[in-house]
């Protein structure tokens, strides 16, 4: 479908051009490596719109840049060039024209605890255009070895807007963690633990986000199928103000916050409360989410393209902390979604508007018998359910380096069941059940395979509606 | 003017295209979930990628066609079951986050490399593995045969034979929903969906109505994912979320409650998603549009428009095309 697209400078060229720019201090800044040397190949390439570039990368079963291995980029007419991979950057090399290239490893250079798996092949095909930077990595190590893998990976970097990638489902949407396939290892008591901070980092932002998608149930009664959507326009926004528009991360998070807070206000406006003046039937309402769900899932594959996108162009720093080695990123990030929790928290135990937000969940017509204004406080919910899930889709897309459009469906299962194993339309049940969903994601993925750990959560969705359908903090009477 | 007869022609091919017959086959499934019974099925992919799997699978492993398609409603059956004992004694939308999330299981355990073996993982089943005996029933000559500006070739994967097997089907199942809706039993079906406690005051154990409900929507599902898989593959991630979405927009488009409103439902849809694609995509290519949007944000335009569209219908035609305002499933608890 691509193959008959006009060649003409779209607006994606121009903010792919942005993004090149955006990232190029990170390719300036890598060392000159080893390749000094072998020849004097420039190893930073940067794409504009007469340069087209092929960057290829090696990594480990960890996602980490293998460095040190010698790559071959060799096509066009008889354009062959050696490359050297570092630790920090892929390794990038400048193409004479556009067209097919064929990116060649040679295993003799591999770290010898770290081999090709396989069956795998040596060499990948990657398409360069002018302006864009296509990308292959392969992957090596012992985790790589399962046979499905795709271990070798080419891939199109085509920045926003014109997704070169085919508009499938793609089940790895989030499944891009940085832990690979752990099935394959042993278990060790430090892993672990490793995967359990893992999965309180998981649980805080998917807690961050479900609290929001849990107020909106208990005060209206509604399961918002949409809400998943709200956390990934978080993401997407993020992505478009920090990595395009290029503001600093506090200013991009304010912006992105604050645009879908206003998303939340106008929903309210503008469909829901005209649909309970019109005592619209639940079930309706929850067909309209869904609706609304395609519609922005859509709108943010539109927004970004059908690639998986990063928020921050630079590569992650770790930050061992207590024996878990998690990014700075993401222990920032779960510090914010701890103080925005408690902050939650506070707001509906001790404020006014929290008070009466509970009040409302409890019983609508007893809260407006004793002058609490329903529709204000649903107002309210709708802000605060929209700006936090932005903000943990924010975070999420931060922590986890990329995303993809189909983050936010991936989520809303996740979420569905962390509130319904917490107990729908409590506040505080989102968060157990968000924490214990959580961890239940990142351990089971020290024994099953990494692309089966979302459904062990789903598998225990369906096992408490099983024998306790009201959840964890929930009440008897909640149930139909 | 080539150009609008060519659009012309492939919006009147969607009418009568195989995948507009399975998912109209999948949207009378839904039809007996939630028109006739009041359940909110959000897995209607769950099944038909089921159904699609049972098929391919019993075919790869030798058995005769009718076995495979049995396999198919088999394995419909006892997804429903499974997905029935603990809901259906819920409230309404605990069954949709159950089935959506089932569903979802369903799609990864298929892609996942657990079951490879089988599933063929990400990539699916080819079609070339399980569609010989299938061709091998056609009882039609070989060469191609055109009827007006339609031409396929006679048997194949897109092929006469494929829409003949599908709609045939369409309309044997159009008469067993027929028949049983109007019968004592599709009157307790009814009966479940505008108040359960009445039914259940009269004696009539509305849990087994429910999954027996249930149950032969999901078969039917099944077989409506055997249709999608016919003249294609068998690919997971083809069979998501956005399946099941876009078979109840074609349910709530024709009308639910409606015997007729699915298949309608299913051939204005897709005739319409193809006019406005093509339509899109042709004005992309031959006019200064093109600068602004590109082909696949045609693709993300159109996914867009689904999405308006069914909300609006909700909002302000739930009943559809076909179906009376007063017979409706929302009013569910």
């Amino acid at each position: 479908m691509t193959a008959d697209r006009p060649p003409t400078a779209s607006l994606a060229r121009r903010i792919l051009a942005a993004l090149a720019v955006a990232a190029a201090p990170v390719l300036l800044t890598a060392p000159p490596a080893a390749s000094a040397d072998t020849q004097p190949v420039a190893t930073d390439c940067r794409p504009d719109d007469s340069t087209a570039c092929v960057a290829a990368m090696v990594l480990d079963e960890e996602n980490e840049p293998v460095a040190d291995v010698a790559l071959t980029i060799s096509g066009g007419s008889g354009f062959s060039e050696t490359i050297t991979t570092t630790a920090d950057a892929p390794a990038s090399v400048a193409v004479p024209e556009v067209g097919r290239y064929t990116v060649t490893i040679d295993p003799a250079t591999l770290p010898a605890d770290q081999p090709l798996p396989e069956g795998a092949p040596t060499d990948l095909e990657v398409t360069a255009q002018s302006g864009a930077t296509a990308r292959a990595a392969f992957r090596v190590g012992a985790g790589a070895a399962a046979p499905s893998t795709p271990s070798p990976a080419a891939t199109q970097d085509t920045g926003g807007g014109e997704g070169d990638a085919p508009v499938v489902d793609d089940g790895e949407g989030v499944g891009a963690a940085p832990e690979g396939d752990a099935s394959e290892r042993a278990l060790t008591l430090a892993q672990v633990w490793q995967q359990f901070g893992s999965g309180i980092r998981f649980g805080l932002l998917l807690a961050l986000a479900s609290i929001g998608l849990n107020l909106i149930f208990g005060t209206t009664g509604l399961s918002n199928f949409a809400h998943g959507e709200q956390f990934a326009l978080g993401a997407a926004l993020g992505f478009i103000f920090i990595n395009q528009v290029g503001m600093p991360l506090w200013l991009g998070a304010l912006v992105t916050i604050a645009i879908c807070g206003l998303t939340g206000l106008a929903q309210d406006a503008g469909i829901w409360r005209p649909l309970r003046r019109r005592n619209t039937p639940i079930m309706q309402l929850m067909i309209v989410t869904i609706g609304l769900s395609i519609a922005l899932q859509y709108l943010i594959q539109l927004l970004i393209g059908g690639g998986s996108e990063r928020i921050l162009s630079s590569n992650p720093r770790p930050l061992t902390l207590a024996g878990v080695t998690l990014s700075t990123a993401s222990w920032l990030s779960m510090i914010v979604a701890l103080v925005c929790i408690v902050g939650i928290a506070w707001f509906l135990t001790r404020t006014r508007i929290g008070r009466a937000t509970r009040a409302v969940s409890d019983n609508p017509a007893l809260a407006a018998a004793t002058g609490i204004d329903p529709d204000k406080i649903v107002r309210v919910v709708w802000v605060m359910a929209t700006s936090f899930a932005a903000l943990a889709g924010l975070m999420w897309g931060i922590s986890y380096g990329a995303f993809n459009w189909q983050l936010g469906v991936q989520l809303l299962l996740l979420m569905f069941a962390a509130v319904t194993l917490g107990g729908l339309g409590t506040a505080f049940g989102a968060l157990v059940g968000s924490i214990l969903i959580g961890l239940v994601v990142e351990l089971s993925n020290l024994v099953i395979q990494s692309d089966l750990r979302y459904a062990s959560a789903l598998v225990i969705l369906i096992l408490v509606l099983l024998f306790r359908p009201q959840g964890i903090l929930g009440r008897r009477e909640r149930i139909g | 003017m080539d150009e609008i007869l060519r659009i012309v022609t492939q919006t009147l091919a969607e009418l009568i295209a195989p995948t507009t017959a399975a998912y109209a086959i999948a949207a009378i499934g839904l039809n007996l979930h939630f028109g006739y019974t009041g359940l909110l099925n959000m897995g209607q992919a769950g099944f038909m990628l089921l159904g699609a799997y049972g098929f391919g699978i019993a075919t790869i492993a030798g058995a005769p066609f009718f076995v495979a398609l049995l396999v198919a409603l088999v394995a419909g059956t006892l997804f429903a079951l499974i997905l029935g004992l603990p809901t259906l004694q819920l409230r309404g939308d605990y069954l949709a986050i159950v089935t959506i999330s089932a569903a979802e299981i369903i799609r990864w355990v298929g892609r996942s490399t657990w079951l490879q073996e089988w599933t063929g993982g990400a990539s699916g089943l080819q079609g070339r593995d399980f569609k010989e005996s299938f061709h091998a029933l056609s009882p039609l000559p070989d060469g191609r045969t055109a009827i007006g500006p339609l031409e396929y070739i006679n048997t194949g994967s897109d092929s006469w034979w494929t829409r003949i097997f599908a709609w045939g089907l369409v309309a044997l199942i159009l008469l067993l929903v027929w028949l049983i809706t109007r019968s004592p039993w599709g009157r307790v079906l009814k009966g479940i969906r505008e108040d359960e406690d009445a039914v259940r005051a009269l004696g009539k154990n509305v849990y087994s109505y429910k999954m027996q409900a249930l149950v032969l929507g999901g078969a039917i599902g099944a077989l409506g994912g055997v249709v999608y898989a016919l003249p294609l593959a068998i690919a997971p991630d083809a069979m998501g979320r956005t399946m099941t979405f876009f078979a109840w927009t074609v349910l709530l488009l024709g009308g639910a409650a409606t015997v007729f409103g699915p298949v309608l439902g299913a051939m204005v849809f897709f005739a319409a998603y193809m006019l406005m694609r093509t339509g899109m995509r042709s004005l992309t290519s031959n006019t200064g549009l093109g600068d602004v949007i590109t082909t696949t944000n045609v693709e993300q335009i159109g996914g867009m428009l689904v999405g308006v569209t069914l909300m609006l219908l909700v909002i302000f035609r739930p009943q559809g095309i076909l179906g009376n305002k007063k017979e409706l499933a929302f009013n569910v608890r």
